[in-house]
């Protein structure tokens, strides 16, 4: 297949267990290049382990994952490092590491990566902070003294400061207020744009899925079960994916109150 | 037959587990190890942490091992005088406190303080996601959170003990010139007439073990905690007691190795 057709990530068959608990039972995926695709679904639907097994933090039991058309099991420690390093993450709670200055957060894989010296990471970490949005002046702040909202902002400074051509979000929205959510999903959009990445996020949150999707997934106990236009979500024909997307109670979709 | 069978099956899931842990301990300490030979190396992060191990432990080290060679003085004396052998104090002081009570007392303090503070503030990143963020950042975090506490501990543990051996002799020579009527120089010249280099030397050679012991407990328990809040408290308890139960244990094997005749 040739590169344009090629997608970005391709996922066949992943499976993943966690003791007799099937997490993921079989999820196939395509996300294109250049595209940015909401995967949704309820609590313990297997959307983060999905995204911790295309970054090699779980290992899958069984399935293909491949980026560029390359089977990650494949690759030796230090391709697949070179995998992960065009790749960015933003945290559902920041994981901003309270031990660093916000300026050395936002510049950390550039350091790790010896693609930078500490005073041009300073420089560096004023310029990515203004396009989240940020002063300068926050970057001498410790990660305790930030808002939730600035903590966003912050992990998704240091997400995008290494310029990846793959990104993931996880819930990105999460814990916010809906004009904070509204200008979290601005930044993303206007960073994935700059940047020209892949971006995948992982959210619940319908609103947010709509303005920073192009193409959507749902997944539901461990299997991809729709995926389509984001646009389309609410009125997808799907039973499933109408009952997520509306919130309502009732329909094939039925919450276990117990595991 | 099952009930009857019952005890022993749970003591082989006993023993399975012990040797599960002590296995996964031992893999854990030695990928942590072999980190000091491949690049790059953490010198900031090793630095930060020696100066947390040696420096700010050094207050508690030093108290400790000043009253414990003041009681030993006291103690010493008290049993001696029982045979007329006062004059023994100095030794059994220097000797008690360079090869045992040094090391021991010191590691047992360094456990309280940095084996708990490892612990909790790795656990803390790994139950707020910060580990799974290092590895996104192409940072490994073995070498980055592990390897550069496990070299510190191990270099500073030895430090410290030097100046515990120091203060702890100090400590029986105050109580002895002022208390029990020794001389000065007396004391002074019965402590090293009988101290011998190896006696310091097995002592610093303890310490380094038990700050490896204290520094990959703290990191082992903190970096596989779980569960929240209270998982990075049963990690910190988990690794202030296996510290102090292993400095026990192994300072018996390293005085039978080091000692035996």
């Amino acid at each position: 297949m040739s590169d344009a057709g090629r997608p970005k990530i391709r996922l066949r068959g992943l499976r993943k267990a966690f003791g007799p608990k099937q997490v993921l039972d079989g999820v196939d995926l395509d996300i294109r290049a250049g595209h940015s695709m909401v995967i949704l679904g309820g609590s313990g639907s297997g959307k983060s382990v999905t995204l911790k097994c295309i970054l090699g933090l779980i290992e899958p039991d069984a399935g293909l994952i491949e980026v560029d058309g390359r089977d990650l099991s494949k690759l030796s420690r230090a391709e697949r490092e070179a995998v992960n390093d065009r790749i960015g993450m933003l945290f559902q709670n920041g994981a901003l590491f309270d031990s660093l200055p916000v300026w050395e957060n936002v510049c950390f894989k550039l350091l790790a990566q010896n693609r930078i010296t500490r005073r041009a990471a300073r420089d560096k970490a004023a310029e990515v902070l203004e396009q989240v949005g940020l002063a300068p002046s926050v970057g001498d702040l410790s990660p305790s003294e930030l808002s939730g909202g600035m903590q966003k902002r912050v992990g998704l400074a240091r997400a995008i400061a290494a310029e990846p051509d793959i990104i993931f979000f996880d819930e990105p929205t999460t814990g916010l207020d809906p004009i904070m959510g509204a200008v979290i999903d601005g930044l993303i959009l206007d960073c994935v744009k700059r940047l020209g990445a892949t971006a995948v996020s992982i959210t619940h949150d319908m609103a947010s899925a709509r303005r920073i999707g192009d193409d959507a997934a749902m997944i539901h106990k461990g299997r991809i079960v729709w995926t389509g236009a984001a646009a389309r979500l609410g009125d997808t024909g799907n039973a499933m994916v109408d009952q997520f997307a509306r919130g309502e109670r009732e329909g094939p979709i039925q919450m276990e109150l117990r595991r | 037959m099952d009930r009857i069978l019952d005890p022993v099956a749970a003591i082989g899931r006993v023993a399975i587990g012990i040797l599960r842990g002590t296995g996964a301990v031992a893999l854990f300490a030695t990928a942590a190890v072999l980190h000091l030979f491949r690049p790059p190396f953490h010198a900031r992060l090793f630095l930060r942490a020696f100066a947390e191990i040696g420096w700010f432990s050094l207050p508690v080290v030093a108290l400790t091992a000043v009253f414990t060679g003041m009681v030993l003085a006291l103690q010493s004396y008290t049993g001696f005088a029982r045979f007329n052998a006062e004059g023994a104090v100095a030794n059994v002081v220097v000797l008690s406190i360079t090869r045992e009570l040094g090391p021991v007392l010191a590691g047992l303090m360094v456990a309280g303080r940095i084996g708990a503070a490892f612990a909790a503030e790795i656990g803390t990143m790994r139950v707020t996601d910060q580990i799974d963020a290092l590895s996104t950042l192409s940072t490994n975090p073995m070498k980055y959170l592990v390897t550069p506490r496990l070299l510190a501990g191990t270099i500073a543990m030895p430090l410290l003990v030097v100046v515990a051996d120091i203060l702890g002799v100090m400590g029986g020579w105050l109580i002895g010139t002022q208390q029990l009527g020794f001389s000065s120089g007396a004391y002074l010249k019965a402590t090293m007439d009988f101290l011998q280099v190896w006696d310091v030397i097995s002592g610093l050679i303890k310490a380094a073990v038990f700050g490896f012991v204290v520094t990959l407990m703290g990191c082992w328990f903190g970096y596989t905690s779980g569960g929240g809040a209270q998982g990075v408290g049963r990690a910190t308890t988990s690794a202030v007691v296996a510290s102090s139960i292993l400095i026990l244990a192994t300072d018996y094997v390293l005085t039978a190795v080091m000692f035996s005749r």
